[in-house]
């Protein structure tokens, strides 16, 4: 049994691009915005990118890769986020390579971080290899970033498939992990075109239950620039999607919204929020 | 004795001219596994066998197995055991797993030499067709799990349904092995479910579904939802590069062979 009831929540997709670390840091700072005491961690060792969505990059002094070679404690390397008290970033290594994490060091750090967090977000980088595998290994819930368009939605439904197989409740054989969908860049009049996949056939495609649909907005570029997740923004369809994305994962009804297209003004269409 | 199951795999031979065509067929043959040598001991062993499958075997081809009789020093008697065989309304075609002195005794009795009991290559030409590399890769896929079908069935492995109720991922491979494959989840595009039996699936169909694996030509593909990338059944297979196939494209159906044919029908209608 883990020391509390800590959870981790591995957010993955294979495919890059797709808004796994948008939607981690967002999915993270919404959780620590409702009191739940919350730690993002990196697992992209050597494209170090979280950082800059969270807006700490100029504070990094040890990472991820030394809190587990031991050169620095897990109190050192985590860094208080500006926005949340409840929220703190476990950056990676821009230096090293996937290589450098360890199975037994990563597992030692994430007992310890279930002893001091309700929370636990890992940010997976890309891909199915060893760095994805070390992302999920120690989940207990998945979110699978998905775009509205094909090759996304196939690597989502592998990294499903390897979630299954690969990750340590699978191994051990104990309940599997929860999966849940988040569909992010979604643009309801190019699918209304025939442009993009609808939710339903995504939802059809991958059999998962969906978690949240985040619209397409340049809101999000905005605030991945200024280092502000895209959360605090509550003009932003993209940040009230991801609050509504929280609110369900902690167990809360809400609708899904902006799943229809748009009646925008002129204006609104300009500064695209 | 035992009775197995060796096939060989489709060869997609074409001949330049057209007086003959070399073509490669799944076959299930008898074996005959020789556990003694003694030739009047076989034939009493035999008879009484026989008769429990009357006609079953009338006129049947046998391959020799001869892997019992290894450690042998004398020859075997294949003319006697050849007419022991004949007289039985059995007819010796070849011979497999002898050493190299039996076997060679076995060639000039006229009897051919069988390898492995599955995996024959019998591919003469078979490069020039136009989707030779697919096949082959497919072939030898199947092959590695023909050969291990073979492997367990000869330790007697039982044969048994296999129920899967995740999804199928793509990526993932599922194999029923000596038995039928049952799947409750949605098989997707780039997953591969495979049964030396029958597949059923209660879900919609979008991967690769190869049923009768080990040859079984009688085996069938069920889909609640018929959209498949590959269908097979005992290697006669049928890709779907399209919304094909055809009009049974999201619906519920079978495929199963009509001689060579993998056909496609709907379910609800009986053939």
């Amino acid at each position: 049994m883990e020391a509390n009831l800590a959870k981790v929540i591995v957010v993955t997709s294979g495919k890059g691009g797709v808004g796994k670390t948008t939607t981690s840091a967002s999915f993270a700072s919404g959780l620590a915005l409702r009191g739940h005491k919350t730690a993002v961690i990196d697992f992209d060792i050597g494209l170090r990118n979280l950082d800059l969505i969270m807006g700490c990059e100029r504070r990094v002094v040890y990472d991820f890769v030394n809190v587990q070679n031991n050169e620095a404690t897990l109190k050192q390397a985590l860094i208080r986020d500006k926005n949340s008290d409840n929220l703190y970033v476990l950056p990676a290594s821009q230096t090293r390579d996937k290589d450098a994490l360890t199975q037994e060091g990563v597992e030692r750090v994430m007992n310890e971080l279930r002893e001091t967090f309700d929370y636990i977000v890992c940010d997976s980088p890309a891909g199915i290899e060893k760095g994805a595998i070390m992302a999920l290994y120690h989940a207990d819930e998945a979110l699978v970033v998905t775009n509205p368009e094909v090759s996304s939605v196939r690597d989502s439904d592998r990294m499903l498939g390897i979630l299954a197989a690969k990750s340590k409740r699978a191994v051990e054989g104990s309940e599997p992990i929860k999966e849940h969908l988040v569909i992010t860049r979604y643009a309801p009049s190019r699918v209304a075109q025939g442009e993009m996949l609808s939710v339903d056939d995504i939802q059809e495609l991958l059999s998962v239950s969906l978690l949240g649909v985040i619209p397409e907005s340049e809101s999000v570029l905005h605030a991945s620039n200024a280092g502000v997740p895209v959360i605090h923004n509550n003009k932003s369809t993209s940040g009230q999607a991801y609050h509504d994305m929280v609110a369900r994962f902690i167990g809360e009804q809400k609708p899904m919204r902006f799943l229809e297209p748009e009646k925008k003004s002129i204006i609104r269409r300009l500064f695209g929020t | 004795m035992g009775v197995d199951l060796p096939q060989t795999q489709d060869a997609y031979a074409s001949a330049a001219a057209p007086a003959v065509e070399l073509k490669g067929t799944s076959f299930t043959l008898p074996v005959l596994r020789m556990l003694s040598k003694d030739v009047a001991a076989v034939e009493a062993d035999l008879k009484h066998r026989l008769a429990q499958h009357i006609r079953f075997f009338e006129n049947a081809p046998v391959v020799i197995d001869l892997s019992a009789l290894q450690h042998l020093a004398e020859p075997i008697d294949f003319p006697a055991l050849i007419a022991v065989l004949r007289r039985n309304l059995l007819i010796p075609v070849g011979v497999r797993n002898g050493t190299v002195s039996q076997t060679q005794l076995a060639l000039l009795n006229g009897l051919a030499v069988v390898k492995g009991g599955a995996t024959q290559d019998l591919a003469i030409g078979a490069a020039r067709a136009a989707s030779a590399a697919k096949v082959e890769s497919l072939r030898k896929e199947k092959s590695t799990a023909t050969a291990q079908a073979q492997q367990d069935r000869d330790h007697g492995a039982p044969g048994k349904t296999k129920i899967v109720t995740q999804p199928v991922r793509s990526g993932q491979q599922i194999y029923a092995q000596g038995g039928d494959l049952v799947i409750l989840g949605p098989v997707s595009a780039g997953a591969e479910v495979i049964a030396d039996g029958n597949i059923h699936i209660y879900a919609p169909l979008r991967g690769r579904a190869l049923a009768g694996a080990t040859g079984n030509t009688g085996a069938r593909i069920f889909a609640q939802s018929m959209e498949p990338e590959l269908l097979s059944v005992a290697g006669h297979f049928r890709v779907f590069e399209d919304k094909a196939p055809n009009n049974h494209y999201h619906k519920m159906a079978q495929a199963y062979l009509e001689g060579d044919k993998l056909v496609i029908v709907a379910l609800g209608t009986l053939e």
